[in-house]
């Protein structure tokens, strides 16, 4: 086990070294560090040698080197437009995104469990089939007309929820909390179903199509012929079968549910990173665009790797062997 | 004396999109405390039905159709559900033919056997323990502290059927059914396997039905034999009968094609044919477009089960007049008579 988590840092460091270079030949071929930081009224002549200075001439590896060592230190460039290091206004807007995405995997695994064993086991009970149905659609749906309509009838016609900005929060050792709220937690309603929306039907399926498949094995008959209890056999036997699958795509999955946080933060004024990248492509701020790349692209190497881990922890072919 | 099981006229179905399919087709048995009867046929005679229809578990869309299931002095197939469980995997255990597949990948063995005491006892999870631990020796399983906490993948396929047969001894069950326990195992451990199986049933006051196509293995360890062909019984009787004098043409086909058991200076054959479609069951004998012996009745009228020569011993043929082995059966009969 210990070598498999060894050989699983060791992947994701690679995989960080890849997405570094990928920010950083985005930030040499479209950035351009001396506007970013003297503006456009400074002549061509003094520009080189601000160039020459900052080693902008230098090989490309050793600036390579020199962004990979910076990051590294938490220094991703200025951000022209907010005047601050990146990094900072990156951190300042990731609470935002943190929580509303977590607020969606909540309601994800909330719903999905209770509803794709229950679809499993009970394939044609009139609910089931509803949620069937539905959720044909809700995969077809897009996010922005799930959110607009979600605001049309609960922000605007009933009134219940609102549905502008995070609402009210609180500091919490640097970290901007709108979960200890009752304020920040309406507000939080509204973005989390949109954007978990389009996770909800996936999972469901897939939790109810890998349920039922494993219904149909030997060791479930098995279970049965034993004459354990029903609820013994459902979630011990056959749940802890389908979690395996169900773990490695959610790993996956969460990195889209990252992607469609531009989308949801857009539509509901969500002061988070999402909603800060969309502004940073209109204004060109490169070095705010690589930052967010390379953060939000750590950040999903972290989450996929300690997924995988927990992976490890639920599989015992994993747990003993260190392979697969 | 009452008999530890009784199936009469057992039928099962399977709803199919077409219709209804006939799995098994009225048959009869009985099984008497601490006796042994083998249930043998080619695959998809219904062998495995009828073991699941014992304990209520056909997997869908099957269903009992007719017939009734006697265990003790309950009617099965009219239990409720919950009463159905307290005696499945409790007084009726069952062994499958595959052991890498019955036990859960996920699942130490410790839980998967202790999860068993629990559905049936009302003891604490020590007690539990102790008690997988007894039946764990009892099928000579080595250091038996550490399996309990192995998973399956972590043992052997031989060492596997033996925990299976540890869990189907956990509650003292007084009927085991084995459907194929040792098929799907190494050819060298199969024996010591079924040698343990059948030694178990003696210590442990057990009746077994021993489902195999495997007549060989069948005639040495129970005392009756049921042949199945197409969803019936053909032939039944008491093994010695059955593999020595067999007299349906079917069995007698069987028997000789055994490599072991043939007559000396007879061919080694094989049955030509195979054995139809449940769908397309031939009218009359189900067997007569493979049968040598066939008449013009074979195809008209359905042979019933008859008794033949010997004591208990009943075949469904309307030529069974033509098979008799006089020398066989006298000798057998001498045997008995001493
Ligand atoms: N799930 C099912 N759906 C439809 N028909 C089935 C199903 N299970 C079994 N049957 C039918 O029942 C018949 C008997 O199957 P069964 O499994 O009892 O055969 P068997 O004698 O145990 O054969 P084998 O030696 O291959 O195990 C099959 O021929 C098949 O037509
Ligand atoms: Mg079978």
């Amino acid at each position: 086990m210990f070598a498999f988590i060894v050989r699983r840092i060791i992947q994701a460091i690679f995989v960080m070294v890849i997405i570094a270079g990928i920010g950083f030949t985005v930030q040499n071929k479209l950035g351009d560090p001396v506007r970013d930081m003297v503006g456009e009224r400074v002549s061509v002549a003094e520009r080189e040698a601000l160039r020459d200075k900052l080693g902008l001439n230098d090989p490309f590896l050793t600036q390579f080197g020199r962004f990979v060592r910076n990051a590294v230190h938490g220094d991703l460039g200025i951000s022209y437009f907010h005047n601050k290091p990146t990094v900072d206004v990156i951190l300042s807007k990731a609470p935002a995104t943190l929580e509303l995405v977590f607020g969606s995997t909540v309601m994800i695994l909330v719903l999905c469990f209770p509803i794709g064993i229950y679809t499993a086991i009970k394939p044609k009970t009139w609910f089931s089939r509803f949620v069937m149905g539905s959720s044909t659609i809700g995969v077809a749906v897009p996010v922005f007309l799930t959110a607009i309509t979600l605001i049309y009838i609960f922000g605007v016609e009933l009134k219940w929820l609102p549905s502008y900005g995070r609402g009210e929060t609180v500091d919490i050792w640097g970290w901007d909390t709108g979960l200890l709220t009752a304020d920040g937690l309406l507000h939080l309603i509204l973005p989390s179903i949109s954007l978990s929306s389009i996770m909800l039907p996936l999972y469901i399926r897939l939790i109810r199509s890998e349920m039922m498949e494993v219904l149909e094995t030997e060791y479930i008959k098995f279970a049965w012929a034993k004459g354990l209890r029903r609820y013994r056999v459902w979630l011990v036997h056959a749940f802890k079968n389908t979690l395996l699958p169900v773990v490695t795509v959610f790993g996956v999955e969460i990195g889209i549910l990252f992607a469609f946080t531009l989308l949801t933060e857009t539509v509901f004024q969500w002061q988070g990173m999402g909603f800060m990248f969309l502004e940073a492509v209109e204004r060109s701020d490169t070095a705010l665009l690589v930052a967010y790349l390379v953060v939000v692209g750590v950040m999903f190497v972290v989450i996929n790797t300690l997924v995988d881990i927990a992976y490890g922890f639920i599989n015992p072919m994993v747990r003993i062997t260190g392979a697969k | 004396m009452g008999h530890l099981l009784e199936v009469n006229g057992l039928e099962v179905k399977f709803a199919l999109r077409f219709g209804d399919l006939t799995a098994i087709d009225g048959i009869s048995f009985t099984l008497d405390k601490k006796e042994k009867l083998g249930l043998v046929g080619e695959s998809g005679a219904g062998k495995s039905v009828t073991g699941f229809a014992v304990i209520n578990l056909i997997s869908k869309p099957g269903f009992i159709s007719g017939g009734s299931i006697r265990f003790e002095e309950h009617e099965l197939n009219r239990l409720p559900e919950e009463k159905m469980r307290s005696i499945r995997g409790n007084r009726i255990s069952m062994i499958f033919q595959d052991p890498m597949m019955t036990l859960n990948p996920v699942l130490t063995i410790g839980t998967q056997m202790i999860e068993t005491v629990l559905a049936h006892r009302d003891a604490s999870k020590s007690d539990a323990r102790d008690i997988a631990l007894e039946k764990l020796r009892k099928v000579y399983i080595p250091s038996p502290e550490k399996r309990l906490e192995q998973y399956p993948h972590e043992l052997s396929g031989g060492m596997r059927q033996r925990i299976v047969i540890a869990i189907a001894l956990l509650t003292n069950p007084a009927l085991i059914i084995a459907d194929e326990p040792t098929t799907a195992l190494d050819v060298t451990i199969q024996a010591g396997i079924m040698e343990l199986l059948s030694q178990l049933c003696e210590t442990e006051n057990m009746g077994m039905i021993l489902i195999t196509h495997d007549l060989a293995v069948v005639s040495q360890v129970t005392q009756r034999i049921a042949v199945m062909y197409a969803g019936r019984i053909i032939e039944t009787g008491p093994s010695d009968y059955i593999v020595n004098c067999p007299r349906h043409p079917y069995t007698i086909g069987l028997i000789n094609s055994l490599p072991g058991a043939r007559k000396a200076g007879s061919r080694l054959t094989q049955i030509p044919g195979m054995m139809p479609n449940l769908t397309a069951i031939p009218p009359g004998c189900a067997f007569h477009p493979r049968c040598r012996l066939q008449e013009p009745v074979c195809k008209k009228s359905r042979p019933a089960l008859e008794p033949v020569s010997a004591p208990e011993h009943f075949a469904a043929c309307h030529q069974v007049d033509k098979t008799v082995d006089q020398d066989k059966l006298l000798n057998l009969l001498n045997e008995d008579n001493q």
